[in-house]
């Protein structure tokens, strides 16, 4: 979206990701998404009096490989205590590195070759969730709250964005990078849905060149749809103002997704004052040379690199071709694709079922083989199975797994060799001299005579490529 | 009363029980407590549990560990599963941990029986135990007197032959200085030799549990059941717990002994003279004495005033009325918030919370809470300094012998200069003990303090030791 009389949008953004790590950052406590209220506590996540902190290792490693991927430097660092009142925050302060994080500096560069800067990326604890009934429905006027403290202590790293970023488009394009990289470093499973990463976006606009205006901070978007929303009102509400003569005022503001709109939560100035200080029950992290080499050394391809390697095998640089190649990328099934042409699978049929068959059911891609994926896409090769029937029986195998020959034979997709295959079509030839011949003599329409023939003879089971071979092969 | 080595040894050989010696410590406090209000909780059905598991390791024919059948009071800020710990707040009162702090399980193992939580400031602010949501504890040498603070429950539990040995907690001098008003021996380990995990905390980056004893020898014996690493406590040393038992007797012939001028400075005249006679009994023993001076010191009160409360104003916000202990009920959660902590926090812990918050504030922070952090540094590198040319700094536990009722009660800053000659330890994170040397007025006994750097204890009780047997306790 561009903006009216020549304002430019400027935003950074801070994205919050829960680590998929086993266990919680400062206790034993299972970190999982999804169960009963409250089983997943203990005094220390409780934050009961008397109980310490010890610091998860792996959410360490976890924010290293963040770190490395974006280019930082890993800084020895340290905790800070960020004291404020709330009821899902079982100790009234969240543990969070300050001025001395662990990923200092950094960037990350988009597929459209724009660079976005990262200054920081820390590690910090989650709290727990609040859920407010009746009355308001917010913390402030409900009738009743319920808190539910499996969250609390959950790692989490906040990756933050340079003022970098000049358009909702390259926002939402640099959430979906930093997106795949969380999920190439096995940090987070990228499940915004499940609030594994959620955005506060710093919005602000200004004239070309001038000095930057000033920013309000939308708290919360937990989609790309709504980042990007989100950024464009905002734009926009500033846009009103100032040209009205107004001014911007620097708050925090809430998103409203059914409204489409932006609201004020507080303004700057009754903004808390956390007195930060030192957390004195942690000691300093400074991971040693040895340990930062062996979370380098487990660190995966990142999309960029991926990308590149996938557009290498396409000969084909189309824009359709392109688009399913990022979305084979975002969904990580580009390991899937290349071991499907390894196996001898054409690399622009194996981008394109993965990128619509395999997309269309994520949560099974995950126990689905490469073997069955490269089967698959072979027998669609030999003319054995049509498009349509390769699409089913993936969709099959997605489902409930098998062998793609049987799952073909179940499913009454008979195999069709060439050799019979050339037999019916020479049959054919045989019984309709006249239509041969004009075929023969170059009218094309024809062909669609001979498969119709070819498909009513074997009840729709050949391939209408293989049958316009076997023409062209006798012509 | 018997020592606790005397007690573990007549258990473990079957000349006695766990069993019969709770049953004597129950008596005592049954006899003492109305009067002295030691205990704020008596778990005697834990406590017989317990005792009975130690009787039945020695039936077995096992060694039921270094402190056999031993009854021992714990400070009620330190928690013990399923045991009431109010912290001598009432904004804990009722709260039963469910989880025990790992110097529980660690006397547990070694053969203890906690025979229960005993009074303190209210979270372990102050140096009189007047400071207690549950009424003040008595002196047990003289009951019209403050048996010293944070820890004087425990203290007096000892004192008063209640249990052989007890458990405090030392932030600020809490441990040495109830321990000196009472006639004990009480000791503020280096700091991460004993895991804080599940001691409430006030002031985490002072606060440290150490024993109390009426002899050295005890004090030994629990610290080193006490010490050792921690996985819960990411700030405990990683080291072994050290040996100090075999060490008692070494003496400190050949030692280098420093008195610290601002050690004694504003003493009472009849401390000073014992610290003197100290420094003969040392020089006798064939340690070499010089007189020192370490300036810092006159910074640490000031320093400490503004770190403790800080950390405290943190560390007491979880107290909220949400999810344990004291809720007054309002018309919403932040009111329930104040009016929580209105009605269970009493007039001390408030002015420390708004001391520290201040301390801590934006705008603030630097001038004060920063410029502390400062001081500390300087302290710490002073005493390193003075490290090098002595093994051991001696001077006053406290300024003056225990202190009347209600004497200081009213005037905050001369309750907070009873900690004038402890503070620093704390400060720089090392290890002081303080020995019964002597008495003074009415009889009331005085504290030696021996401070040495992080991890001396071997060589603090030797000289400790020297003190008191010079002072004719065998």
């Amino acid at each position: 979206m561009m903006l009216p009389n020549g304002w430019e949008i400027v935003v950074g953004l801070e994205v919050h990701t829960e680590l998929k790590t086993a266990s919680k950052m400062f206790c034993g406590c299972a970190n999982s998404f999804g169960a009963e209220p409250n089983t997943n506590i203990c005094p220390v996540c409780l934050g009961l009096p008397g109980s310490l902190p010890v610091l998860n290792e792996r959410a360490v490693e976890l924010a290293m490989a963040i770190g490395m991927a974006l280019h930082s430097t890993i800084a020895p660092s340290t905790f800070h205590r960020k004291n404020y009142f709330y009821p899902d925050m079982p100790k009234d302060f969240q543990i969070s590195q300050y001025d001395l994080p662990i990923n200092v500096g950094g960037y990350l560069d988009l597929p459209d070759a724009s660079r976005v800067s990262i200054e920081r990326a820390h590690l910090e604890e989650d709290t727990g969730k609040s859920t407010h009934l009746g009355g308001t429905g917010r913390l402030q006027g409900a009738d009743r709250s319920l808190v539910d403290y499996n969250r609390s202590g959950v790692p989490l790293v906040e990756i933050v964005s340079g003022p970098d970023i000049r358009s909702s488009a390259q926002a939402r394009a640099y959430a979906q990078e930093l997106r795949g990289i969380l999920i190439a470093t096995d940090a987070s499973d990228g499940r915004m849905e499940e609030g594994s990463m959620r955005i506060d976006a710093n919005v602000s606009i200004r004239k070309a060149y001038a000095p930057f205006g000033t920013r309000c901070e939308i708290k919360n978007l937990n989609s790309l749809r709504s980042l990007q929303r989100a950024i464009d009102y905002e734009a926009l509400r500033q846009v009103e103002l100032l040209d009205g003569g107004g001014t911007v005022r620097q708050e925090t503001r809430h998103w409203d997704e059914l409204l489409g709109e932006t609201s004020t939560m507080r303004v700057k100035e009754d903004a808390d004052d956390y007195r930060y200080f030192r957390e004195p029950d942690l000691v300093d992290l400074a991971p040693d040379q040895a340990w930062q080499d062996r979370v380098r050394a487990g660190l995966q391809p990142m999309p960029a690199e991926r990308r590149q390697k996938l557009a290498a095998l396409l000969n084909d640089l189309s824009v359709a071709h392109l688009d399913a190649v990022e979305v084979v990328i975002n969904l990580g099934l580009d390991d899937l694709v290349e071991r499907a042409v390894d196996g001898g699978a054409d690399v622009t049929l194996a981008i394109s079922r993965a990128a619509n068959e395999l997309a269309a059911n994520m949560d099974a891609v995950k126990n689905f083989s490469s073997e069955s994926f490269t089967a698959t896409l072979l027998m669609e090769q030999r003319g054995e199975l049509s498009a349509t029937q390769a699409k089913t029986v993936l969709a099959e195998l997605l489902q409930r797994g098998g062998d793609p020959r049987d799952v073909a034979r179940e499913l009454g997709f008979e195999q069709l060799s060439s050799s019979s295959l050339g037999a019916t079509v020479a049959a054919l030839i045989r019984e309709h001299p006249d239509e041969w011949t004009r075929y023969r003599d170059g009218d094309e329409k024809l062909a669609q005579f001979f498969i119709g023939q070819v498909m009513k003879l074997t009840k729709g089971q050949a391939n209408g490529k293989s049958v316009v071979a076997e023409l062209q092969a006798r012509r | 009363m018997k020592t606790a080595v005397q007690i573990a040894s007549d258990v473990q050989g079957g000349v006695s029980s766990a069993d019969e010696q709770l049953s004597l410590s129950l008596e005592a406090v049954r006899a003492h407590n109305e009067e002295l209000h030691v205990f704020l909780h008596v778990d005697e059905a834990g406590a017989r549990k317990a005792a009975a598991r130690v009787d039945e390791i020695i039936a077995k024919g096992d060694n039921a560990g270094p402190l056999a059948g031993v009854p021992i009071a714990i400070k009620d800020n330190v928690c013990q599963r399923g045991v009431p710990t109010t912290c001598g707040s009432k904004i804990l009162q009722g709260w039963r941990p469910p989880y025990s702090a790992t110097v529980i399980d660690r006397l547990l193992a070694a053969g203890a029986v906690p025979v229960g939580k005993t009074n303190l400031d209210e979270f372990a602010m102050g140096s009189s135990t007047e400071n207690s949501a549950f009424g003040p504890t008595r002196n047990p040498l003289c009951p019209s007197r403050v048996p010293g603070g944070s820890s004087g429950g425990s203290a007096a539990a000892v004192a008063a032959d209640m249990t052989p040995i007890a458990i405090g907690s030392d932030t600020g001098g809490s441990i040495r200085q109830p321990a000196a008003l009472c006639g004990i021996v009480g000791v503020k380990p280096t700091y991460g030799l004993v895991s804080r995990y599940g001691l409430i905390a006030f002031s985490s980056s002072l606060d440290q549990i150490g024993p109390f004893a009426k002899t050295v020898t005890d004090a030994a014996t629990l610290l080193e059941v006490l010490a050792g690493q921690d996985p819960m406590d990411s700030t405990s040393l990683p080291e072994p717990s050290p040996s100090l038992v075999a060490h008692l007797n070494d003496g400190v012939a050949g030692k280098r002994i420093g008195v610290v001028s601002e050690l004694i400075e504003g003493a009472d005249d009849e401390i000073v003279r014992e610290v003197h006679r100290a420094l003969q009994v040392f020089r006798d023993a064939g340690a070499t004495v010089v007189e020192l001076s370490i300036p810092e010191i006159r910074l640490g009160l000031s320093a400490y005033y503004l770190i403790a409360p800080a950390e405290a104003s943190s560390n007491l916000a979880r107290y909220d009325g949400v999810r344990y202990g004291l809720r007054v009920d309002a018309h919403d959660v932040t009111a329930m918030n104040e009016a929580t902590r209105t009605a269970g926090f009493g007039d001390e812990v408030k002015r420390r919370i708004m001391l520290g918050t201040y301390a801590l504030s934006a705008g603030y922070y630097d001038a004060y809470y920063g410029q502390a952090l400062k001081v500390r540094t300087q302290m710490i590198d002073a005493f390193a300094r003075a490290y090098r040319d002595v093994d051991v700094l001696v001077g006053a536990t406290t300024p003056t012998v225990a202190f009347a009722i209600g004497e200081k009660a009213s005037n905050p800053m001369a309750m907070y200069l009873s900690d004038v000659f402890t503070i620093p330890t704390n400060l720089a994170g090392e290890a002081a003990i303080t020995v019964p040397f002597g008495t003074g007025e009415a009889d009331l006994p005085i504290g030696v303090q021996l401070l040495g750097p992080g991890r001396s204890e071997a060589q603090l009780f030797s000289a400790a030791r020297v003190l008191e047997l010079a002072d004719g306790r065998p």
